[in-house]
């Protein structure tokens, strides 16, 4: 854990694993309901909304039209105008807003139309939210959430995982579900985190991410602690978002085609980082793979190889790895994206390097 | 009246005092000050009232004081004091202070207004019917994040109240050059906003004017801005000499110093003697000089204070008592649940 990490080292835990939830969600006795990843966002924003009036959304058409992609249909007319904010154009000034209304003990969630617009707040977020509570005293307790990430034909400016800019600025918080119960716990803990967090959704899970789930109100997934999606003993592979299905499908393929089963760790909070999640894996397996969606150079990647190296390189049985996607913009045509983007076969072929290093 | 004055004595006094610390070697830092611009701090913030929120830019130390801010405070953000309001982690006028509505501002300009819109928009769902001032130089007032602020604040009707303190140099250019008006009060039309131009080194007319926007604001009439006209009568900060500015623009606005024209006013009107004036400047450099002596006994932070306070700390955002009065069952604040 590093040393910026508010929780301080924490011992190793067990991780909690897919069969956890099951039986969590299970023990809880609410009929579960099956939702998508985008029901999920929209039934947890609710909920919160519904249980706590200092909640708010404010940000571009979100309100009368309902957001681009439908999260927030309906919400004008349960909560009024004055909780549902349809805003100019003017990122800085959303979330410029979200900090002077967080000051005041309000709740916000700021809406970015797509995360590649959070570049016009970047002052705000960076200077003004991030450095609020170190200089003041002040806290700015608000959620940036967006639609990120490629797959969708979107191009350079509707398809980017943004996480890199803001992962060198202390103060900040930021997550990436990649379940429809992470997207719930997680924009739940976030609106009830006293810090400003950045919530990375994966426009290309928005609907094709189902899962059953106890109504919203009831999922708190704690900021900064990772989960197994996938146990294995012979190899681990760290990732986030959408890439956490690809590794998924790589490991499975692994297992039915070699025999080998691979460890796949969803981190779902990029900062705090579950650093202890990262490195018992490591001196588990003996083996690291790094998968994300954003290009190599300057990814997170690189800082999980870092903390491996200071924590665990010991246990490694073979140099640490990476799969990213190209170092290039989020380019258009469907044959350039899929260029561009991490595909299951990369993931596979840099996993099999590693079993038989 | 007399308060008004007083107020820009301090604040030129405290400055003065100041540039005799940073000359000594005292201040950590740049030192920026305002002389030529105290009426137009003074004067504006003299508009609100109790409740009322304020985020001055760089240049509106008076303002401060006219808010409850005491003077030595000041000294320890400029000496970097662990003492400071800022805890030595950040300078100038930086601090937020609840308590006084106060909000501090950031480097990049113009970004409190796009934050005080959000601290108006609290005011306006609780149902209360305070206002928010802020001020940008007209330097400032081009970047993305005024206009962004404009452009929200008239969005959403708020009641906020910008002075756009026209003072001729942004840094070292002259800001007929960075911009193609003259009537600074256009920035307003743009936004449908009503403007109004004032002499900045008139205080009583900045006071009037700023409480007319006020007053509107106040009676949900939205945001309103106020155009002062002064003259920034030195460098940016100590570190520039102002070669750059014409000498005979400089005495030109020395005729117009807005305390000796209040002071005129002052004796005229009968409201303070020659003695009587010369009574404050010596009561409020005593008391400078006391604040300073009390200041510079304080120490630095601690260097394990760096890493404190990056993140909340459980029990840190207790339930604010000056904003919200109705905390929910169940205390959200203090990390996830």
């Amino acid at each position: 854990m590093s040393g910026s990490d508010p929780a301080g080292p924490s011992p190793p835990r067990p991780v909690p694993s897919p069969a956890d939830d099951a039986a969590r969600a299970a023990g809880a006795q609410t009929p579960l309901v099956e939702v998508t990843y985008l029901e999920a966002i929209r039934e947890a924003m609710r909920a919160e909304m519904r249980r706590d009036d200092r909640v708010f959304l404010l940000g571009e058409d979100i309100g009368v039209y309902g957001g681009a992609f439908k999260i927030t249909e309906g919400f004008l007319e349960e909560f009024g105008p004055d909780r549902v904010i349809d805003t100019p154009i003017s990122e800085a000034a959303i979330v410029g807003a979200a900090i002077g209304a967080a000051h005041m003990g309000l709740r916000p969630v700021a809406e970015m139309q797509f995360i590649d617009f959070i570049a016009p707040a970047f002052d705000m977020i960076v200077n003004f939210a991030a450095k609020s509570r170190y200089r003041t005293g002040i806290g700015a307790g608000l959620v940036i959430r967006g639609p990120c990430g490629g797959g969708a034909r979107s191009g350079p400016f509707h398809s980017q995982n943004v996480e890199s800019y803001f992962a060198n600025v202390p103060g900040l918080k930021m997550v990436a579900p990649a379940t429809a119960r992470d997207a719930a716990g997680l924009l739940i803990a976030a609106i009830r985190d006293p810090d400003p967090v950045l919530y990375f959704e994966h426009k290309f899970l928005y609907r094709r991410v189902k899962e059953a789930l106890p109504p919203g109100d009831e999922i708190v997934v704690p900021l900064g602690r990772a989960r197994t999606h996938r146990p294995g003993d012979a190899l681990t592979i760290v990732t986030w978002g959408a890439m956490v299905w690809k590794c998924a499908a790589a490991a499975d393929r692994i297992a039915a085609e070699d025999g080998a089963e691979c460890e796949v760790i969803d981190l779902r909070s990029l900062r705090p980082l579950d650093a202890d999640a990262i490195v018992n894996g490591v001196r588990r397996t003996g083996r690291l793979l790094v998968v994300h969606e954003a290009p190599g150079f300057g990814g997170l990647a690189g800082e999980i190889c870092a903390q491996v190296n200071e924590r665990a390189f010991e246990w490694l049985d073979a140099p640490v790895r990476r799969v990213t996607a190209l170092d290039t913009p989020v380019p258009f045509a469907p044959t350039l994206e899929d260029w561009f983007l991490p595909q299951e076969e990369d993931i596979v072929a840099a996993a099999r390097w590693l079993l038989a290093y | 009246m007399l308060d008004l004055h007083r107020f820009m004595v301090l604040t030129r006094t405290l400055e003065e005092r100041l540039e005799v610390l940073f000359k000594q070697g005292h201040i950590v830092g740049g030192l920026y000050r305002s002389l030529g611009q105290e009426a137009t701090a003074v004067g504006s913030a003299f508009a609100l009232e109790e409740g009322d929120w304020l985020a001055p830019s760089i240049r509106d130390m008076g303002a401060l004081f006219v808010r409850g801010l005491a003077p030595e405070e000041m000294l320890r953000q400029y000496t970097a004091r662990g003492t400071s309001l800022c805890a030595g982690k950040d300078n100038t006028t930086h601090f937020t202070v609840p308590e006084l509505g106060l909000l501090g501002p950031i480097s990049p300009l113009g970004t409190q207004l796009c934050v005080l819109n959000g601290v108006a928009f609290a005011f306006r769902r609780r149902g209360t019917d305070r206002v928010c001032l802020t001020y940008q130089g007209e330097g400032a007032s081009r970047t993305g994040a005024s206009h962004e602020g404009f452009a929200m604040a008239a969005a959403l009707d708020l009641p906020v109240v910008i002075v756009l303190e026209h003072n001729r140099w942004s840094f070292g250019t002259r800001s007929d050059r960075a911009a193609a008006v003259e009537d600074w009060a256009h920035t307003a039309v743009a936004y449908g906003l009503p403007a109004r131009s004032v002499d900045g080194n008139d205080v009583l007319e900045v006071w009037e004017a700023t409480g007319e926007a006020v007053s509107r604001a106040r009676s949900g009439g939205g945001p309103g801005v106020v155009v002062a006209e002064t003259y920034r009568m030195l460098g940016h900060a100590q570190h520039d000499a102002q070669r750059y500015v014409p000498a005979e623009e400089l005495e030109e606005w020395r005729a117009r110093d807005p305390i000796r024209r209040f002071e005129k006013v002052l004796l005229d009107e009968g409201f303070l003697s020659q003695a009587g004036i010369e009574e404050v400047h010596a009561d409020v450099t005593a008391e400078v000089a006391a604040a300073a002596e009390r200041a510079l006994d304080e120490p630095y932070p601690v260097p394990e204070e760096a890493r404190t306070r990056v993140y909340a700390d459980p029990g840190d955002d207790p339930p604010i008592p000056w904003t919200r009065t109705d905390p929910v069952a169940g205390d959200y604040l203090g990390g996830a649940a």
